[in-house]
């Protein structure tokens, strides 16, 4: 990743650290300086960031590989939500497997399963007949969001599920300064983090994280140079909605599954990527971070004074806007 | 249609078109097995077009390409690549981002193929074995052109279609490119695009030319260089 660390990028690095301390600072200001409050706007914006991230990550690489904008992202975030929640909470699938850890285990490959199948199918049969039309891939991506959403409104309903079927992982709680959080979403932020490492390493020092790189600078050299370009992107975009898929599960023991989380989730994760610098990982990675505890230290904030939780979620539009008019190619981004 | 076992290409009378542009009318090209072949012409007469179609990158609408016996048209060009053909795009198209060893590993097409030719292709550019580790868009316009061609060694290929490799370089530098294409010719068949006449005579064996979207005239190098007129009437000043 020496990358974001170039010489050149150091004036944008201090930038970046200047925001976040900004951000927890006025957090901790406005708090009454108690470290305990610091500590769990700190935790749930990791928590909020890390999710953004998965959304993120396939939203950013496909559209640097494949020049498509995948508008379903937010979508397979939904349904890997509902696929676990369902396997947790089916009566018969309860009688089935009766050790709810295990359930869970059950639920997150499921959901991660349907979400590359269904990504496959995306790729192949509405994007690949596409490539020469851009637009209507994006008009596609939408159309496909659109659609899940009315499929899964006519299996689930319109009320949320939340979650009841609790595992060991889902009930511990640690505390910090004197504050209760769940151990649960602890885990998801280290997962979050072996993520970001992890797809980090597959793209720095794996043969096929050369060719993905290489195919963002120039995908028809690639495949002239032997390798099958069509069979990259169609891994790479299964892969993207497989990831998207496990973050909506992960989060369902703690955001149930409802109809509005893919939307949410979509937003927050363009606004991740664009304000990153399209097409560059490391940005992705960072932005979401960084808009994740923007959204905490603003619920955290709007909740004690404002009495007006809508804040929370115009925040990540606000501050892809505000970053975007500093530097219009993003923190990232190339000029 | 016959065909001549001694070539190791043959384009015949293939029309290409880019979007509803009429770009190619009908070009032929024979590449003998063995030999340094140069596509002349101005600019924009379709060389670079030319190479693209048997590459695949823009599939020609009719006509046909034959490649050690095997018909190639409408192949995809990962497929036409695998048979043997490297390309060195105009422009030292190498992927800026990676670094010099990663743009030729990713030319890999079997395990091990790089380790293989490692030596020769050092041989051949010296300085891309000092300048390993470094990012491919930190390399001199030269360094660059020779990490293309380089690029294209990695695999055994049979042909190597290179896209006017002087353009844009100091004398010096194109000296020492002449010597390393001469060098490797000695192994692999060379279909050249090239407008530094100079480069293309002390190049070539064979030359075809191509103006305005068709093959016009085909010969010895060696007949061209004397003949004044064709040069004046097709290339212009060279
Ligand atoms: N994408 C494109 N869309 C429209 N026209 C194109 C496109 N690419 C090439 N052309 C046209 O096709 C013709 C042939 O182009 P080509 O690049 O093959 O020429 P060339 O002989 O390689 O020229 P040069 O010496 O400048 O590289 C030119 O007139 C060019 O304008
Ligand atoms: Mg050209």
């Amino acid at each position: 990743m020496e990358g974001i660390f170039a010489p050149e990028r150091r004036s944008t690095l201090i930038a970046v650290l200047i925001i976040f301390v900004g951000l927890l600072g006025f957090s901790f200001l406005t708090t009454g300086a108690d470290m305990a409050q610091l500590s769990i706007t700190l935790l749930s914006g990791l928590l909020q960031g890390m999710l953004l991230f998965l959304v993120a990550s396939g939203l950013s690489i496909i559209f640097g590989l494949m020049d498509v904008l995948n508008f379903a992202q937010g979508a397979f975030f939904m349904i890997g939500a509902y696929i676990g929640w369902e396997i947790q909470h089916a009566p018969n699938l309860m009688k089935a497997i009766p050790d709810p850890n295990l359930r869970f285990l059950v639920g997150i490959a499921g959901a991660v399963i349907v979400g590359a199948v269904l990504g496959a199918g995306l790729e192949r049969g509405l994007l690949r007949p596409l490539y020469a039309r851009p637009i209507f891939q994006l008009v596609a991506t939408f159309g496909v969001s659109l659609i899940a959403l009315e499929v899964v409104k006519l299996i689930w309903g319109t009320a949320p599920r939340s979650w009841t079927e609790d595992f060991t992982l889902s009930s511990g709680e640690f505390s910090l300064f004197g504050q209760f959080f769940s151990t649960y979403r602890l885990v998801v932020i280290v997962v979050g983090v072996l993520l970001i490492v992890g797809i980090a390493v597959l793209l720095k020092r794996t043969r096929i994280g050369i060719t993905i790189r290489a195919g963002v600078e120039d995908s028809s050299m690639v495949e002239a140079l032997g390798i099958n370009v069509r069979l990259v992107f169609t891994g790479v975009f299964v892969l993207g909605c497989a990831v998207a898929s496990f973050g909506g599960v992960i989060a369902a023991p703690f955001l149930g599954a409802s109809n509005a989380m893919g939307a949410e989730f979509l937003l927050g994760a363009i606004a991740a990527v664009v304000l990153g610098g399209l097409g560059s990982y490391e940005g992705t990675a960072i932005a979401s971070l960084m808009v994740g505890i923007a959204k905490a230290v603003v619920a955290k904030f709007s909740v004690q004074y404002l009495n007006q939780p809508v804040w929370e979620s115009l925040t990540p539009m606000i501050l892809m806007a505000a970053i975007l008019l500093l530097r219009p190619s993003g923190l990232f981004g190339k000029e | 249609m016959t065909t001549n076992p001694e070539l190791i290409l043959e384009v015949a009378e293939i029309h290409t078109f880019i979007g509803q542009f009429h770009i190619l009318e009908g070009v032929s090209v024979s590449v003998p097995q063995g030999s340094i072949t140069v596509l002349l012409g101005r600019n924009g007469a379709g060389k670079t077009t030319t190479l693209k179609s048997i590459m695949g990158l823009t599939p020609p609408r009719s006509g046909t390409i034959t490649f050690g016996g095997r018909r190639i048209e409408g192949k995809r060009p990962f497929d036409v690549a695998k048979m043997g053909i490297g390309y060195v795009p105009e422009h030292r198209a190498i992927f800026k981002e990676l670094s010099v060893k990663e743009n030729l590993q990713i030319a890999e097409r079997a395990r091990g193929d790089l380790n293989q030719r490692a030596d020769f292709i050092f041989e051949l550019f010296p300085d891309l074995k000092r300048l390993y580790g470094l990012g491919g868009g930190k390399l001199s316009g030269g360094q660059q052109q020779m990490l293309a061609i380089a690029r294209a060694l990695v695999p055994d290929n049979r042909l190597l279609l290179i896209d006017e490799p002087s353009e844009g370089l100091a004398p010096v530098i194109i000296e020492s490119l002449i010597q390393a294409i001469r060098r490797l010719a000695q192994n692999t068949t060379v279909l050249l695009v090239e407008q530094n006449f100079r480069m293309a005579s002390q190049l070539a064996d064979r030359y075809i030319i191509i103006d305005d979207g068709k093959s016009v005239k085909t010969g010895e190098m060696s007949t061209l260089i004397k003949d004044e007129a064709t040069i004046q009437k097709y290339l212009g000043a060279a």
